[in-house]
Formats: C-alpha cells, structure tokens, sequence
C-alpha cells in the first residue's frame, strides 16, 4: 500500500542554454506518494508550474522501463540516484523519505555540453559507433543462423556487455569524463562473438581512438561501473585495453597474419 | 487527391507471388542508385533497417530522429522475442504454418499475401541479425534456443533474456550508424517531421521542426518512408514510450493517405497494473512470462488472505479453464478479455483490486529459482524496482493495457501509401497483423519491411523517375507548409488557457479508454465521438504552453502530439462505429457468442475499412478493400 511522502524540497538546475549560466532553483514539493516514480514527480511538477505561467523543467526521458537509456539525471551526486542499477526513470520515491532535501543536476561531462536545464547532448556516442562498432553484413548475404555455434557463455558474455543502454552515466561518474566503460561494452559485444571477430582489431582500434577525440582518460576510478544501470562489469575495460594493444600490431600490414 | 484502393497484390499461387514479384519488378541499376534521394522518418527497427539496407545499396537516404540518438526508439523496448518459421526445434513449424497463425491470430482481417510474405522473410532476419551480432540466446551446445508465445503451438521464437527489442534495434541501428560514417545515410537527430509536402499528385518531401531551435525546414526527395510507430498514446496510458505519438502518420492522413482500421487496438494482458492517478505510464510484463507463470484470480471476490494462503482449491486458473489446449498461452485479445471479465466480477487482486495474478510458485517448484532467475531476472527486477514486491515471493499482479496499435496508414503490397511516393513500413502501418497481433510479430514485421521488403517495393516507384527533375525544397508548396506549421506552432503559444497539455492528454485518453478499449458498443462510442470534439474545444481554448518556439520547449512539442491525438481519437471511435462485429482486439459488446467470444461477420465486414480526410474530423470518408482468401477458409477462432 501506497504512503506518503511529505515537504520534499528539489534542487534542481536550471539553465536556458549551452551558453548561458546556470542555476540552482528550489521547488517544494507537499506530498508524494511513494509509489510515485521520480521521473514522475518532476511531471507533477512540472504541470504546476506550466498551470502557474512559468516554463516546465527539460530532462530527457522517454520509455520509463529502464531500456532506452534517454534519461539522465545526476540526483544528489550521484548518476540516476541512489538505488543500485537502476536508471533514473526506475528509480521510485520508495527509496527517499520526507523531508528530504534532493538535488538534480544533468551529466556533468566536457563532451556532453548542456542543452537546456537537464539535457545534454550525448552525439559522441553515436560516433564511436559509427567509428567501428558494427558487424559488416550487408542485408541478404548472411548464411544460416546456425551455421556458426556460439557457446552459451560466450554468448552470455556478450549480451551482458550488449545491455549497456547508451546513457552516459558511466562519463557524468567518471572524475576524467572518461567513456571507457561505454566503448569496452561496446567492444566486448562484438570482440567476443565469432562474427565479429573479422573485424576485432580494426574496430578496436578505430573506436578507442575516436571515444579519444571526444572523452577524458581512464585512470581506473571505477566508478563507472558503481553508476551503471545495467551494471556492466568494468572487465570489458579490460578487453578492450587488450583489444587495442594486439591492434596496434594486428593493423600493421606486415605484421596481419602473425 | 482522390483515392483509389489497389492491393497491387502480385498474380500466382499464394506461396510464389513474393518470388515472382521480386523476378519480375523493375530495378534501379547500381550506379543510378545515388541520383535518388530517400528520406525515412523514425529510427526504430523498420526505420533503421530501411535506412541501412538503402544506404548499403548506393540510394543517397536521409533519415530523421526525433531522439537524441537512432537507438532510442522505442523498438528497443520490446522484451520477449521475434518469430521466425525457422523449425529448429523439429516441432512442426513452416513458413504456411507461420502464414496460418499469424492470418488466424489477426482474426481473418489481413492481407493473405502480405502475411505470406512475412513468414517467408522471417527466416531471413534470423540469418541477417545473426550475421550482424545479435547475442540471441543459446543453447548449450551453441545453437540458438527458442521458447513459445501466444498463438502458436509451436516454439518459434527467438530472444535475447527479456531484451529481445534493445537486441534487434542496436543491431539495426548499427548497422545504419556503419553507413553514417560511410557518409551513405545523413543522420538528423533531435529533429521532429511536422507535415508532408505533396507536389503534382506525387510526395514531394517533408517538413521538420528542430526541436533545439525551433527552426522549420523542407526537405525534398524522390520518396519518404515514414517508419513512426503506432498511435497507442491515443489512450495516455500506455505501455509506449512517453514521445510515442501518431503525428508523422496524422500530418500524412491531413494530405491525403489513407488511414486503415483505426479501431484495431492491442490491449496487452500482462502489464503492471496502475498504481494511482498520476500514473504516466504503465509497464509491460513480456509475454513471455506466461511460459511459467499461471494466471489465476481467487474464487470469491471477497477474498482477502495474501496469493500463498489461498488454497488451490479456492483458485479459478481461468485461462487453463476456459482454454485447455492454449492454456495461459491464449492470444493477447483473447486473454485481455478474460482478465477483464474477472475483475469487472470482482475477483481483481491487489490494493485497488484491479489485476490478476500471475504466479510463477509452480514453476519455481519445478525447476528452481536459478532456472526462472536465468529466464526471466531482469523483468522480474524491473517488476520489484515498480511494485516494491518480489515476484520470486509472491505472484506478479497484471492487467491489460494498451501496447500496439494494427491499424495505421493503409499501404499496398509494395508499403506504398495512397500518396504516390509515400511509403509506410512498421507499427505505422496497417499492413500484416489484421485485427490482433500475436507475440513476437511485432520484431519480426519491423524488421521485414525495413530489411527484405522495402528495398525491393521502392525501386518501381523510383525508375519511372530517372533522370526527370524533381521540385527541391525551394518550390513554393514547401514554403506554404512551413508558415502553415510555424503559424500552428504560434496558435499553441497564443492560447495563454490555464491547463497543460498532459491534462488534456489525461482526459482525452480516459474517454478513449472507456468507450474504445477493450469492450466497445453503439452507445458508448457516439457518446465519446460527442465527447471528444467538446473536449478538442475546450483543449483549443484553454490549453497552456509555457516557454517559447526558438529554443527546447518540451511542452510545445507535447501541445502538437496531443492536438493529433483527438482527430485521430475520433476516427478510432468512428471505425470501431462502423465495424458492425467483434474481431481481434475490436470488440463491440454487440457481437459476442454466447460464450463471451468476439463474433465476427465475414460476410458483410471481411474488408479492410481505410479512411480518407474530408477536413471535417466527424466526416471522414470511408473506402474499402476487400479481403480475398485464397488458401486459408475462415473459421471461427478458437484457442479451447
């Protein structure tokens, strides 16, 4: 049964665009009931604030289900808040209690500039995909789905680095802004699947040298791997760290075939 | 532009019309490929593989996103599984068997060769999304496991854990994201289509709306795909992503496409069932989960211990009861249905005794914990983060809700629209599913069109248009529909009501729900599509829309959806009106058997009714194609 929550005061940062500056703004919010999702008390608010004449709070969100990674919010400090592996948009008001005092804040990350209030713009994700991270199979070639025997675990291990949702909260976690975690999942999907592995060496290099361009370094905080919603092993950091060494020797045309 | 129905359904023999259709089209040579521009708009899985396959091809495609990025859409939120007739199981399965159970599962309302069609490919994107890296489940031995969905009686389907859509759409939109950096696809993120622009008889191109500044642009092409999804947000709670809207398909039926069977809904038995009154959203439990779980209300409605104390006996596991041999495996309608039956008699569980129960004792029971965490884990989790309850403990609590839509723009065998240059393939569509779509076929329909059947159905269209120019984004026609969006987008500003939108948005899904959910009749339906324009009115005098249109105004994107939403809300109550039967997920009260089941009228309703925009929302004008069964005879559905 369903009780509730009472004087929730939000904190919320507010920001008119990428140029701007910002600031924080204080809502109180009377009474939520904890069955309430968090994504859905911003509604709320946001409804009152609209009826009231004042422009309504931008945060990105779309499928509440925990899969299409668009939300992305850093509440109290920490990415999609306090529950373990749990984005933003799952995360319910349960999990706080009256009188708490919550701050929201978007991903804080050089390469994910702030659009508008909550937004970021999160484009160098796409481009370290478009760098490499594919399976050259044009539409109509491919050969039987069974042709080619997958271990169970490898297959597993791949889907467990495949259900990364593309958020950033691993970037807006990292003290560098680094998107190791994102790449190696990335990487790790593709890398360990006897498809891909035509392709392992030049994709490795190509994407880690692309995530470069846009993101901070690596210095093995890990707490990428604290923040994921999915909780992607930080293993696949590994994997990719060892992808891209043996791909400096792999790419190099004399040594291909070694 | 008046409208003509022709199916363009190929000559032959049922199962030799795709073959002979692809032997015998025209074709587009390779290097004349880049002298066409196609636009796709949306990114999901028909979406993304069109533009993909397209681009691969040598077409010069250009593809729009209102997300952030191609892999938000909302494909990706499909858990359970795809369909393929691919017998790896050795259990009896076939492309006509595919065929059958899909035609059967639509109720008899859908295009024979279309469906066809789909069983044939649906092999196919096994093989492709494999080849791509698609981590489906596997056996131990490396082959690829399968489990069952509804419908079928056959194990058909292919999944990766609960995660099936996430799977398939970033294997898609990888794909598409290979021929972005090849420079063959331009990519447009953040960017809404807000009209479609037709030119002499012909789709000339599209306007969007930069939805970071606001800025309105034509886009001119040789032909526009829209893969846009369904129209399920009609009802404000839905299992669909909040952005989930009908506008592309709408703006596309204001100029002139057809749009068909607009009452076939899809109430889906297994979702979370509301918790309270500013519910955004509602969650679905794959339908998979019915595998092992059993569904059962408890006898008396007065019943008040927690699931584990009541006893077996004192438990109606109705669907085993009422459909032996698909047990809790029945169709989603049918299913739907079943549970509503039970709570309307008050036997609904849960605080607001408004769900059913969907146990998995029994199975935990019988191959452990470990073997439904492996099967099921992320959804039960999900199921807890929502609820607060484990459903490892106690049974899940369900409730239909509205999940996919089949009805949507009429289109040919070839997914062209009655606009000349205009195709529509995916959920946007009405093409394949008829009335009810079994579980599973959603994956595979989306990928059908994008992959296998697009890209061949375009290119007649395409050739008779070599070397002859095109109006670009310049002509006159695009100007016109640019000031008519910006001056629509300014009317939502100008209104200054005292509402937001989400409360319209609110009320107009609760008539929509009430009188065209999931049990519908003459009465109920005249009283909404009186309801509704008073409602549109209201909307249109006292809305509120705070911000400004140059910059990220989420609720002026809202205002716009919205406002679709009630013309379409009308024609959905309008068509649901006129079919004078119950099939698939229409179902009028009317028109049931004696046992409760939908009671179809072949005779005078075996049509597929496709709607033409008069300019009056009260007063669409009705077309129609009827439906020719070649091979299949009709029957009366049964799952007992």
């Amino acid at each position: 049964m369903s009780n509730m929550l009472t004087n929730i005061t939000l904190k919320i940062w507010r920001q008119a665009g990428p140029d701007s500056p910002g600031r924080f703004e204080s809502h109180v919010i009377e009474q939520i009931s904890d069955e309430a999702s968090f994504l859905e008390m911003l509604d709320i608010l946001n409804e009152r604030l609209i009826e009231s004449g004042q422009e309504a709070v931008v945060f990105d969100h779309d499928c509440r289900e925990g899969i299409c990674g668009t939300c992305s919010l850093m509440i109290d400090g920490q990415a999609h808040g306090p529950q373990k592996g749990t984005a933003t948009c799952q995360l319910h008001m349960r999990t706080f209690k009256s009188g708490d005092v919550i701050t929201i804040e978007p991903w804080r990350a050089q390469a994910f500039p702030i659009i508008k209030d909550l937004m970021v713009d999160r484009a160098p994700f796409d481009r370290i995909v478009e760098a490499g991270g594919f399976i050259t199979a044009a539409t109509g070639g491919a050969p039987d789905a069974n042709l080619i025997p997958v271990p169970k675990p490898v297959a597993d291990a791949s889907m467990d680095a495949a259900a990364c949702i593309g958020c950033g909260a691993c970037v807006a976690a990292c003290p560098n802004g680094a998107a190791n975690l994102f790449t190696g999942a990335k990487l790790a999907h593709l890398n360990l699947l006897p498809q891909g592995q035509a392709e392992r060496y030049s994709r490795a290099e190509a994407m880690v040298e692309t995530m470069d361009e846009h993101f901070g370094s690596c210095t093995n905080h890990g707490e990428c791997e604290a923040a994921c919603p999915k909780e992607i092993s930080i293993d696949v950091i590994a994997l990719m760290n060892s992808d891209y060494l043996k791909s400096k020797f792999k790419n190099r045309k004399s040594l291909s075939r070694t | 532009m008046s409208i003509t129905l022709d199916s363009k359904i190929p000559e032959g023999p049922l199962a030799d019309k795709w073959s002979n259709y692809i032997a015998s089209q025209k074709l587009v040579n390779p290097a004349n490929k880049r002298k066409f521009k196609i636009i796709v708009v949306g990114t999901g899985l028909a979406g993304a593989s069109a533009a993909a396959t397209l681009g691969e091809l040598g077409y010069n495609v250009e593809a729009f996103t209102f997300h952030d990025s191609p892999r938000r859409a909302h494909s990706i939120a499909a858990q359970g599984g795809i369909n393929a007739a691919k017998n790896y199981q050795g259990d009896g399965d076939s492309v006509h068997r595919l065929f059958y159970d899909t035609v059967k599962g639509g109720d008899f309302r859908a295009r024979e060769a279309n469906v066809h069609r789909l069983a044939e490919v649906s092999v196919n994107i096994i093989d492709q999304m494999v080849a791509q890296g698609v981590p489906f489940a596997r056996e131990y031995g490396g082959l690829l496991a399968n489990r069952s969905f509804g419908g079928a009686q056959v194990s058909r389907t292919f999944y990766a854990r609960g995660q099936t859509g996430q799977q398939l759409l970033i294997g898609a939109y990888q794909q598409m994201a290979r021929q972005v950096g090849l420079g063959n696809v331009k990519l447009w993120n953040r960017v809404e289509m807000v009209d479609v622009v037709n030119i002499d008889g012909r789709c000339a191109g599209i306007v969007t709306r930069d939805l970071l500044t606001g800025e309105l642009q034509s886009h001119a092409a040789h032909a526009v795909i829209l893969a846009t999804g369904g129209y399920g947000n009609a009802f404000y709670l839905s299992t669909n992503a909040m952005a989930c809207n009908v506008t592309a398909a709408w703006r596309a039926h204001r100029r002139g496409a057809a749009f068909a069977n607009p009452c076939y809904t899809q109430i889906h038995p297994t979702c979370i069932p509301q918790a309270d009154d500013f519910q955004s959203k509602l969650t679905l439990m794959s339908e998979s989960l019915r595998n092992d779980g059993r569904i059962w209300v408890p006898k008396n409605p007065d019943e008040t211990r927690p699931a584990a104390q009541v006893p077996e006996e004192e438990r109606d596991y109705y669907l085993e009861r009422i459909y032996p041999s698909f047990g809790n495996l029945a169709p989603r309608d049918v299913s739907s249905r079943a549970a509503k039956r039970a709570v309307d008699a008050g036997q609904g569980v849960g605080p607001l005794k408004n769900g059913v129960y969907l146990d998995f004792a029994d199975a935990i029971g019988r191959l452990g914990e470990d073997t439904i965490r492996e099967r099921y884990g992320n959804l039960f989790d999900m199921y807890e983060r929502i609820t607060g309850e484990s459903p490892y403990e106690t049974p899940m609590r369900i409730y239909p809700a509205s999940h996919y839509t089949m009805g949507g723009l009429w289109v040919d065998y070839e997914l062209q629209t009655t606009i000349p240059g205009l195709f529509c393939a995916g959920e946007a569509n009405f093409s394949d599913h008829g009335a009810n779509r079994l579980g599973a076929s959603a994956l595979m329909q989306g990928l059908s069109d994008g992959y296998f059947v697009l890209p061949y159905t375009i290119a007649p269209y395409l050739s008779q248009w070599l070397n002859k120019d095109i109006p670009d984004a310049s002509h006159e026609a695009f100007r016109a529909a640019e000031a008519e969006a910006a001056g629509r987008f300014q009317s939502y500003l100008d209104v200054g009501g005292t509402r937001s939108p989400d409360h319209f948005h609110r009320e107009l899904g609760k008539i929509i729900w009430d009188y065209c959910g999931m049990d519908r009749n003459k009465a109920g339906l005249e009283k909404a599509m009186s309801e509704i324009p008073a409602l549109h009115e209201e909307f249109k005098k006292d809305v509120k829309v705070t911000g400004d249109a140059a910059s990220v105004t989420q609720t002026l994107e809202k205002v716009a959806r919205v406002d679709d939403f009630f013309e379409l809300g009308m024609l959905m109550c309008k068509d649901a009106l006129t079919r004078e039967e119950s099939c698939g997920g229409h179902f009028r009260s009317e028109y049931q058997t004696e046992e409760g089941e939908a009671l179809r009228d072949d005779e005078n309703f075996a049509h597929v009714t496709a709607w033409e925009w008069s300019g009056d929302m009260a007063n669409p004008i009705e077309h129609r194609e009827q439906l020719e069964y070649e091979v299949v005879q009709f029957q009366t559905r049964s799952y007992k």
